[in-house]
């Protein structure tokens, strides 16, 4: 049933319906209204989890990953330094193959000190071992929780998954989304079977040293787990859509491709600006399209080349920047298309919360097309 | 040893860890000044030298460090250390 709720509030209720029985969590802007919610969810009685009130976030994932491994459906939620602040425990979670979910309400890094949205908090832990997914809507945003479950907890996956949506643009803002029942998430996420557990009975130990023997093999093994992850998360979108009637069937969406020669690509809640940003183009007569990216790890290489198939050039919108290099999803699309001769520009932009308007779109569109690009777009050069 | 999913490992013994992977020097025990003195065997840190029913010292490669100790401390310099190629 369709209900005007704030991003936070909707993501609370995914969480709730999925059925968590350890939630691990400390508060931090722009994630804390998810949190608060689940603890009075928790407190009511509505919601029947272990909420374990803890003194920082290295705490709340150290918790979930103990909880994890004792065979619980975990959740926590961070963003910014709190996810900074969990970074040695997310390659651990990696490592020991636990399918922990965490929401980011993505937010940017310190210093200086900023409140606001973009996306270098969950972009620099990139090479954790843990999926990504990026959510457009808060509808989606909602949706992924139980696609991202389903996803991880498949023993041919058994990772860790971030589902991130933007900071205030989507955990703050109202809008209607449809929250399903009990019975109908029941019917499409079953409960969690771990594939292996912390037992007294029957003592393993998780994570144990590797020699140089086999440290390799197991990294290996990671990335092979990511490498299927792709077909499971598909497969997963896909039954979603059966269930729910809201298709993820795919890692990359795209929006007006057909006959387009300029395409942009980004990752969020910028894609809703972006497709109305392009209907006016395209009024112009312009041949513009977005592909946007529904995960960043696993990269979906195979999907986005498909989706650029006869493009002359692409415009990447990073909200995120790796200093000293490019935007991290420039450097991807770069990759993915090298050898191609499509043209790839980087445009970082909407850092620290600089709103993207309709008509930044228009310019990055104007850029491409006279190959300007790899730069910060929008700079206020009268205070540098 | 095929690996486990998430480094996971059931509880065991150091029996268990063949810490003779570690080893860059390996001991000679020439049996040639040895004077069965058996100062090899107390020194050992890893516990993995024995004597044999030929009342000499053997060290186990399997779990040898290659710390060296044996040879620093032989008192007849019956042990050499030699590198060794893997």
């Amino acid at each position: 049933m369709l209900k005007i709720t704030e991003g936070s509030f909707a993501v609370a209720d995914a969480v709730r319906l999925s059925r968590p029985g350890v939630i691990a969590a400390y508060p931090i802007t722009p994630q804390t209204h998810i949190v608060e919610r689940l603890a009075e969810m928790v407190a009511d009685g509505e919601l029947e989890s272990e909420y374990i009130t803890v003194e920082s976030e290295f705490s709340a994932l150290s918790a979930c990953l103990g909880a994890s491994a004792a065979g619980s459906r975990t959740y926590s939620a961070t963003t910014s330094q709190g996810l900074a602040l969990m970074y040695e425990v997310c390659f651990n979670v990696a490592g020991m193959r636990l399918p922990i979910l965490m929401t980011i309400a993505n937010r940017a890094m310190s210093a200086p000190l900023s409140i606001w949205n973009d996306q270098q908090d969950s972009i620099s832990l990139r090479d954790s071992g843990w999926i990504q997914f990026y959510a457009e809507d808060n509808q989606e945003a909602t949706d992924l929780h139980f696609i991202g479950y389903r996803a991880i907890e498949d023993h041919r996956v058994l990772l860790p998954a971030m589902v991130c949506f933007d900071g205030y643009i989507l955990t703050h803002t109202y809008e209607p989304v449809d929250i399903p029942t009990e019975e109908e998430v029941n019917g499409y996420l079953p409960p969690f079977k771990p594939y292996q557990r912390l037992d007294a009975a029957d003592p393993i130990s998780f994570g144990m040293y590797a020699t140089p023997e086999y440290y390799m093999e197991f990294r290996y093994e990671i990335d092979q787990a990511m490498q299927r992850a792709n077909e499971v998360i598909i497969q997963a979108g896909k039954e979603f859509g059966e269930h729910f009637g809201r298709e993820y069937g795919s890692l990359v969406e795209s929006y007006r491709m057909d006959d387009a020669d300029t395409a942009l690509v980004a990752m969020g809640s910028v894609c809703g600006t972006i497709k109305d940003a392009i209907d006016e183009l395209r009024s112009e007569g312009k041949k513009v399209g977005l592909v946007r990216l529904r995960t960043y790890r696993p990269f979906p290489t195979m999907e986005l080349k498909k989706a650029l198939d006869g493009v002359s050039r692409v415009a990447v919108l990073d909200r995120n920047i790796s200093l000293g290099s490019k935007g991290a999803v420039g450097l991807e699309v770069k990759d993915a298309l090298y050898g191609s001769g499509i043209v790839v520009l980087d445009y970082i932009v909407g850092l620290g919360g600089r709103d993207i308007r309709k008509k930044d779109i228009a310019a990055i569109t104007a850029l491409v097309v006279q190959g300007k690009g790899d730069m910060f777009y929008g700079l206020r050069t009268e205070v540098l | 040893m095929p690996l486990s999913v998430g480094c996971t490992a059931r509880p065991g013994k150091a029996r268990g860890n063949r810490t003779g992977a570690w080893r860059t020097f390996k001991p000679d025990f020439k049996h040639d000044k040895c004077t069965k003195c058996g100062q090899c065997i107390l020194i050992c840190p890893e516990g993995c030298v024995e004597q044999r029913e030929d009342e000499y010292y053997y060290p186990d490669l399997t779990y040898c460090k290659g710390c060296g100790l044996c040879a620093e401390e032989c008192p007849a310099e019956d042990v050499e250390m030699r590198k060794e190629e893997k």
